[in-house]
């Protein structure tokens, strides 16, 4: 394999795995905070690529991707109030069924809005042609920006929850509910934040992708398999190590297309990793397995 | 300071108390000591809004709790400290800390974070030398002082505390109580539920006895140390083996 053709599967790889991985994280967050995989978490990334491209028509791009993120924040926020917040000590698994039942909810919801056409928002600069050479490999620019943005939200998330008052009471939750509470936290509304927080983390997720991959009212189950795969790989409630898994499974599905696997297989491999990760080291690669042992999920 | 008339408290269908009264006035030290299973911890965890009362009043500085929630009421000054710890064990000791301290924070901006943080490390310095390990990796002993001061960065009138010697050595358990004791000279009233009554008794102004739910004995700690009906239940001794070994 020449280099050239290397770099170019590599960079390939890094561009799918870190979306992998902020589909992860988004994951992640909700997952520390309840205790629960929310399965609709797809679905936000979804909403998010779907609304930017509707409010792209008549709003210059930046500006309909902010509305967009902030659009599914705020459903994100009203999913959590209307579905879960009411519930009195639900079990986890009913949690996870009411997810899923959103899911659905928001793809039907989303193919009576939109239909089922195809949709992609512009290239952020440059078009589907332009390319920029890198080691030898010709990069798309929307490669380039979505490992820029995408780098930056985690940075900015972890800025966030170290730093910040609101940052460090949704880690308080997630480490002990019952003292979070003691301390007057509300460990309500740190739920209720958590979902908007992933939500907005799946929107951006969301936009940035839609000129590489394209957006239909069903590309939320995908990715939520390939995040899901992700966040189990790198070890539940772990952002940074999904961002390592995340780019560890981008680069193997890359490579494996490369070495001549048809490209039809490609989630096959997301999904038998899944199935040999969770025989094998079901708290993750680098999750801990006493604490893995614990947790109820 | 801290009213209870007629509280009844329990789980779904279980009723843990049964018509509990007590108070606590402004500076005391009051203990509540009581077999495993009594309603303790149930009790304290009604005052502080974890457990919805179904009878009965809280009232704190004037102000009915039956229906507040857990933030509010540690706004309002009444801070409990969990058994078993509870700290944020994946958080670093200060960070324990300032989300302590965040009830302060809300209710006022300027509020000076650094001056609690001194004074908590003035208590407790073996928090200051460990302030950046993760609390998860400190001693019992020292979680529990985590916890005390985390309790008592909400600036509490009132601090609950419940079990602090369980599963500590002696000596840390004497350290606990002279603490316990010099908070309670810095102004702060205590509300103490513990199984080991000796030493409750020995620091507390006054003392109740709660028995499947009820109080059945109530008065000030030297009485009820001297009580023959407390030492045999609960201080471990046989009264009536030691009279009788005096008469011979």
């Amino acid at each position: 394999m020449s280099l050239e053709l290397f770099s170019q599967y590599i960079f390939a790889g890094i561009t799918y795995g870190i979306i992998y991985a902020i589909v992860a994280i988004g994951f992640n967050i909700i997952y520390n905070t309840t205790g629960i995989i929310n399965f609709a978490q797809g679905e936000f990334v979804m909403l998010g690529g779907m609304t930017a491209i509707s409010l792209n028509h008549f709003l210059p791009l930046p500006l309909a991707i902010i509305s967009a993120v902030l659009f599914t924040m705020l459903m994100g926020g009203l999913i959590e109030i209307v579905f879960i917040r009411w519930l009195q000590k639900p079990s986890v698994l009913r949690l996870i069924i009411i997810t899923i039942g959103i899911s659905i909810l928001s793809r039907e919801a989303a193919l009576h809005v939109w239909g089922d056409s195809v949709r992609a928002l512009p290239y952020f600069t440059g078009n589907v042609v332009s390319s920029v050479d890198i080691l030898g490999a010709s990069i798309s620019p929307q490669v380039l920006w979505v490992l820029a943005i995408c780098y930056c939200l985690v940075i900015i998330l972890s800025l966030f929850f170290k730093f910040t008052p609101l940052g460090r009471e949704m880690q308080a939750c997630a480490a002990n509910r019952l003292a979070a509470t003691l301390c007057g936290i509300n460990a309500k509304n740190m739920v209720t934040f958590s979902f908007m927080l992933s939500a907005a983390i799946g929107a951006v997720a969301g936009c940035v992708v839609s000129p590489i991959t394209s957006s239909q009212y069903d590309m939320g189950t995908g990715l939520a398999i390939k995040g899901f795969t992700v966040a189990v790989l790198g070890g539940l409630g772990n952002s940074m190590a999904a961002v390592a898994a995340g780019l560890l499974l981008g680069i193997i599905e890359a490579f494996s297309v490369g070495i001549g696997f048809p490209l039809a297989f490609q989630d096959a491999i997301a999904i038998s990793i899944l199935l040999i990760i969770l025989f094998v080291r079901p708290h993750g690669l680098f999750g801990n397995k006493e604490a893995a042992g614990l947790k109820e999920f | 300071m801290l009213k209870i008339r007629n509280l009844e408290s329990g789980y779904g269908k279980l009723r843990v108390l049964k018509k509990v009264s007590l108070h606590v006035d402004a500076g005391e030290i009051v203990t509540l000591i009581g077999a495993n299973g009594a309603g303790k911890t149930t009790l304290l965890y009604t005052i502080a809004g974890m457990i919805k009362a179904t009878g009965g009043d809280i009232v704190l500085f004037d102000k009915n709790l039956r229906n507040a929630s857990p933030q509010h009421i540690v706004k309002l000054g009444c801070s409990l400290v969990p058994e078993g710890r509870q700290v944020f064990a994946t958080l670093s000791v200060t960070d324990n800390l300032i989300l302590g301290g965040y009830v302060q924070y809300k209710r006022d901006r300027h509020y000076n974070r650094q001056a609690e943080l001194a004074a908590i490390y003035d208590i407790f310095p073996v928090l200051h030398d460990r302030r950046e390990q993760l609390a998860g990796t400190l001693s019992g002993g020292e979680q529990q002082m985590l916890a005390m001061g985390r309790a008592l960065m909400a600036g509490p009138k009132l601090i609950m505390m419940d079990e602090p010697s369980t599963g500590l050595a002696p000596l840390i358990v004497k350290e606990i109580f002279k603490i316990i004791i010099r908070l309670r000279q810095a102004g702060n009233t205590v509300l103490l539920v513990e199984q080991n009554a000796k030493a409750a008794l020995g620091i507390a102004d006054r003392g109740y006895v709660l028995e499947t739910g009820k109080i059945i004995l109530q008065g000030p700690a030297d009485d009820l140390l001297n009580n023959a009906d407390v030492q045999r239940a609960y201080l471990g001794r046989d009264v009536d083996a030691d009279t009788a070994t005096c008469e011979i």
